[in-house]
């Protein structure tokens, strides 16, 4: 390997991308940078936007007077942020679990199993994973209302546990495993359950944990299954409460935006590297 | 042959519950809508195709499919061109790469009602973007920008991710071919057409997928900035469907899920005959 030093050419070409991911990130750093600030403050710099004057929306980069107020009182003052915020949390880790369980052992079969139809039939999984939700969300109403689960968290639950996304992804990573693995493995006496558990996941465990971020991103956000499944606001997740906040509310707006944010974050820089290693394992045929 | 068929059955254990639940709350529920599509919302007497045609000739539908149709040609070439030029920039770095890929990829973490909500700030008629580039009586969410920021919303949404998925393909072309194109003379756009492209061929079926599975997401966003009835020129598919569901307009949305499901299928197909099947196990 040659060693390279940097040029101007380098250094201002990385300065350039710098800038570009700067402005990319600048919208998250807006939402911290609000959420320290006084009421006062925001209602300042958001008013001509609240009352349609002739002024322009300014910001500060740093808040003039830095306040945790708008947490405590996010923190103590109001109980169905909380209670929607739990109901993200559990519709989540119950449907991710799901997923584990139901996905993981799907995208093993439709990858080393020899079964007629199993092509088409993954085809038609890949479509199935393409229709937008409005498409299927008549059908899905019709299922659940027949099932009883309208108006319950199994609404929202048990059609997401099926979604074909995870088997498609993790299809790839399990194909990908040298025959002679399991073949040694099976000369060796293993049976079909441990091929799958023994050698089959942990092989595609970046595979595996990039199915999890990417379903928790996805499912951190839900939108339309909640508003049309769940007429009880108390069982909405946290994705609806917000856009309920006006501006004139500013400070609970950027609080609560940085809160919702904040697990994303966590499972975002935990998980990168798996998740980097996910997309792209995904895109690359041997 | 009786212990191929258990072999068999054994195997297919692993898909059961998959298949089963698949077949349960989307497959056969679809199957459902299709003949719905054929039939009177009320009563159900068989109509043939009338629903379609009542569909192909609704002004809201063709409007929404057409910006639907704008959304999807715009954002996605322009989505693979900008994932890929950083890329491949990215890739020829020596140093800092990890820093870059993480930033590009931050804005995927970021919760849509959070994005929702620094939307308004940012693009209301007196707001932040206005005022820094000091630009008069814009509204972007009323006019025809709205479009423009729904694509930089997907965008930026899904940057990151592609350029991951970029380099991951790019990182499987082998340096030698460069090397000796280098030797013959090659420059590098020759390069790029000769050697960086067609390397790229196997990632392209996945990408375009992805791609495309995200575009169908901005809804939310547009859903949740606008409402029921936005700007006509972010009007989706999607919001017709919506709002034919909540009128409880059955047949026409039954009717124009089918229509839809079958131009995906025409677009996926397509595109399996250009890039061919990734998928084989």
């Amino acid at each position: 390997m040659r060693k390279k030093k940097w040029n101007i050419n380098d250094i201002l070409l990385y300065l350039l991308l710098l800038l570009f991911a700067a402005i990319l990130c600048s919208p998250v750093y807006l939402l911290i940078s609000g959420s320290f600030m006084a009421q006062d403050e925001l209602s300042i710099y958001l008013r001509p936007a609240i009352t349609e004057g002739d002024t322009y929306v300014r910001f500060s980069l740093l808040p003039v007077l830095f306040t945790l107020r708008g947490y405590v009182e996010l923190l103590l003052d109001t109980p169905e942020f909380f209670h929607m915020f739990w109901n993200s949390i559990k519709l989540v880790t119950l449907i991710l679990l799901g997923q584990l369980c139901i996905a993981v052992p799907a995208a093993w079969g439709f990858a080393r199993m020899k079964l007629k139809g199993k092509d088409m039939l993954f085809f038609l999984y890949i479509i199935l994973m393409l229709m937008p939700f409005q498409v299927t969300m008549l059908s899905n109403y019709l299922t659940l209302n027949k099932l009883g689960m309208l108006d319950t968290h199994q609404a929202i639950i048990w059609p997401a546990v099926f979604s074909t996304f995870p088997v498609f992804l993790l299809h790839r990573f399990f194909a990908d495993i040298p025959n002679s693995i399991l073949e040694a493995a099976r000369i060796d006496g293993a049976g079909r359950m441990h091929l799958f558990i023994k050698i089959g996941c942990p092989l595609a465990s970046p595979g595996i944990m990039a199915a999890m971020v990417l379903g928790y991103l996805e499912y951190w956000n839900l939108v339309e299954q909640p508003l049309i499944f769940l007429k009880d606001k108390t069982l909405w997740p946290l994705t609806l409460y917000l856009p309920q906040i006006g501006l004139e509310n500013a400070q609970i707006a950027f609080v609560s935006s940085v809160i919702v944010l904040l697990p994303s974050a966590l499972v975002f820089f935990a998980g990168q590297d798996h998740l980097e290693q996910g997309i792209a394992a995904s895109a690359v045929k041997e | 042959m009786w212990s191929k068929l258990k072999k068999d059955s054994l195997d297919a254990l692993f898909l059961l519950p998959s298949i089963l639940g698949v077949s349960v709350f989307v497959l056969i529920p679809f199957i459902d809508v299709i003949r719905r599509s054929f039939t009177n919302a009320i009563g159900g007497q068989f109509l043939g195709i009338k629903n379609y045609q009542i569909v192909l000739q609704n002004e809201a539908f063709l409007i929404a499919a057409k910006n639907t149709f704008r959304f999807i040609c715009v954002c996605i070439p322009l989505l693979l061109t900008i994932s890929l030029i950083l890329a491949l920039l990215l890739q020829n770095m020596k140093k800092g790469k990890e820093l870059l890929k993480s930033a590009y990829l931050l804005p995927m973490a970021v919760p849509i009602a959070s994005v929702v909500f620094v939307w308004k700030i940012l693009f209301h008629k007196n707001g932040l973007v206005n005022g820094m580039f000091h630009i008069e009586d814009l509204n972007w969410m009323g006019t025809d920008y709205a479009f423009y920021v729904l694509v930089g919303s997907y965008i930026w949404k899904n940057l990151g991710y592609h350029v991951v998925l970029w380099m991951a393909g790019l990182s499987g072309i082998s340096r030698s071919l460069y090397e000796a194109a280098g030797v013959d003379g090659a420059g590098t756009l020759r390069k790029f057409i000769y050697i960086t492209l067609p390397g790229l061929r196997g990632t392209c079926f996945t990408v375009v997928i992805l791609a495309f599975l995200n575009s169908f997401k901005v809804f939310r966003e547009a859903y949740l900035v606008a409402g029921d009835y936005p700007h006509q020129s972010m009007y989706l598919l999607q919001h017709v469907f919506n709002n034919w569901f909540r009128e409880l307009s059955l047949d026409k949305l039954s009717a124009g899920a089918v229509l839809t499901s079958i131009f995906l299928l025409i677009f996926i197909i397509l595109l399996k005959k250009v890039w061919g099947m990734e998928g084989e196990g």
